[in-house]
């Protein structure tokens, strides 16, 4: 039966509305962004735009971004395991609750939310009235990269927990009690049995993370004290500050093809439809 | 006997002290994510218009956040465009994924491709994309904005609701269609209730990122329009109004009550889902 709706298949056409938008909206603003990034300023051919990675200013940016964004990663995927396994322990396995909680905070405008981050962690701040209320000393974390790292892993870490979770979510309880019966401590069942069936949730995690957190540029304005320039930033401001939109256009694409080159590296072990729902 | 006993009071001690650090850990993560909520309720009610120094409690911003037109436009226009953005991108993404459901292997994945390339792409890079080709043919507006985020909504319905037409029960349609149902008819009844939750934490979702989205309305929003995330960017250097803090207050509890609500309505699911896969 499943053969003969697949036969009949006038349901591709469906997806007709979607493919023209796909080629309208994704692939055509695509050919622009790559044809005016091989456009020189002064018109004419030109890769200079998108080599101009390598200068030492853009590297820089880039190199630093690059470290955001790992560190953004592994702190994120350090900061799920545990909470993906409490909830476990406490038998709060319910999807609900969890999309409840790590979903509402973007009902929170997010640049409000960074804003309140500086406060939080400025150096007459919050955290430091605390700490020094306590007795603890000082932190001098702001305007520093350990705040913009704070600001990305605050923003993005929902994005890995959830994809996690609902992959851990899904495993059967049976092969948990059976690892178990067979003698497995926590520590084993973990590493033998829930760590890898969560793969394709951390997959998801990671596609979800490492990326926007490379190319944030409004966390690195607010938190960085505009002196730390992740490479968004720099693509911005040739865009609204220098008003190079070639050059701007030529960084974008060359951060695409690294994006490009680092998704497909993280996604050869993931077949088809193994990758676990993001939401 | 004994001995399962003794193993099962130590069991009981550990489970007993993990649930502890469980707790501590649940909510440690949930003070992280939520603290800076709680720092922008709290200046909601600070008479000092700075954000340092707290003046005193006051309801006064939430009283002039009515007549403050520039904001109330600002939420407007938010509000209209995540809702259509959102609406549209429904409506598209869902028969998307009915479509690449049925396509071949090859085919299929193909269009998984192009649904992953604005997730996966950087903002930024969708956005000035976007912009440098609606400057080709449109002026850059609300109807830019719009188009926009329809199209970074759509992958994430296409997403959610892809699960669920995998799990679906084919023959039930095919029954309808055997028992005289035409194609519409057997859609409307069969289909989209099977497809229903998918199709409504689609719709939530894309509602949920337009409205947080800021860099892709940067970039594609030309000089009149401005949403609450590009308003509240321009005010950062000038210091934010306190009316927004309010505003958020505001926007922040309704959705938190929303979500309570629909969370702990009492569940009417049947309890043997698993069966009903194909």
């Amino acid at each position: 039966m499943i053969n003969r709706l697949k036969s009949v298949n006038k349901r591709i056409w469906l997806s007709g509305p979607y493919a023209v938008w796909v080629f309208g909206f994704t692939v055509i603003p695509l050919c622009m962004i790559i044809r005016a990034a091989l456009t020189a300023r002064e018109g004419g051919f030109t890769t200079g735009n998108i080599v101009a990675i390598f200068d030492p200013i853009h590297l820089k940016a880039m190199l630093f971004s690059l470290e955001i964004a790992a560190g953004c990663t592994v702190l994120c995927i350090l900061l799920s395991y545990p909470l993906v396994l409490a909830m476990r322990q406490l038998n709060m396995g319910k999807k609900g609750f969890m999309m409840f909680v790590l979903i509402l905070p973007m009902w929170m405008n997010f640049i409000l939310r960074i804003l309140a981050w500086q406060m939080i962690l400025s150096n007459n701040g919050i955290l430091n009235f605390l700490l020094r209320s306590a007795g603890l000393g000082e932190l001098s974390v702001a305007n520093t990269g350990a705040a913009i790292m704070i600001g990305v892993v605050y923003d993005y870490l929902p994005y890995m927990m959830l994809p996690i979770f609902n992959a851990v979510a899904e495993i059967n309880e049976d092969l948990i009690e059976a690892a178990r019966d067979l003698g497995a401590n926590g520590f084993t069942v973990f590493c033998k049995v829930i760590f890898p069936l969560s793969i394709p949730g951390l997959l998801s995690g990671i596609v979800m993370v490492f990326v926007p957190s490379m190319t944030s540029f409004v966390i690195s304005d607010i938190l960085g004290g505009g002196k730390l320039q992740l490479i968004g930033n720099v693509i911005e401001q040739e865009f609204t500050k220098s008003m190079n939109q070639n050059l701007g256009s030529g960084l974008s694409v060359s951060l695409m093809i690294f994006v490009l080159i680092s998704m497909a590296f993280t996604m050869k072990n993931d077949r088809e439809g193994k990758r676990s729902a993001i939401w | 006997m004994v001995r399962k006993v003794k193993s099962g009071n130590l069991f009981h001690g550990i489970s007993g002290l993990k649930n502890l650090l469980s707790r501590c850990y649940i909510g440690l993560i949930v003070l992280f994510l939520y603290a800076p909520i709680l720092v922008l309720i709290v200046l909601s009610f600070n008479r000092s218009r700075s954000r340092v120094t707290w003046g005193g409690f006051t309801l006064e911003w939430y009283g002039q956040l009515f007549s403050n037109r520039q904001i109330m436009d600002a939420l407007v226009t938010t509000l209209v465009l995540a809702f259509l953005s959102a609406l549209i991108a429904t409506v598209i993404g869902v028969l998307a994924a009915l479509g690449i459901h049925a396509m071949r292997q090859r085919n299929y994945q193909i269009m998984m491709i192009f649904t992953n390339i604005p997730i996966l792409n950087a903002d930024i890079v969708t956005g000035i994309s976007l912009m440098l080709w609606f400057v080709h043919f449109m002026p850059l507006g609300f109807g830019s904005v719009l188009i926009a985020h329809i199209t970074f909504n759509i992958p994430y319905v296409i997403l959610s609701v892809m699960p669920k037409i995998r799990q679906m029960n084919v023959s039930l349609y095919e029954a309808a269609r055997d028992l005289g149902a035409n194609a519409v008819y057997g859609f409307f009844r069969v289909i989209l209730p099977q497809l229903l939750s998918g199709i409504v934490s689609g719709f939530f979702m894309a509602f949920t990122m337009s409205m947080d989205d800021f860099v892709i309305t940067y970039f594609t929003k030309g000089a009149g329009v401005s949403t609450l995330s590009t308003m509240i960017y321009g005010e950062i250097r000038k210091g934010i109004k306190p009316e927004m803090y309010a505003l958020s207050t505001i926007i922040f509890v309704t959705m938190f009550l929303i979500l309570l609500a629909v969370n702990y309505w009492p569940e009417k699911k049947p309890a043997v889902r698993e069966e009903q896969r194909f």
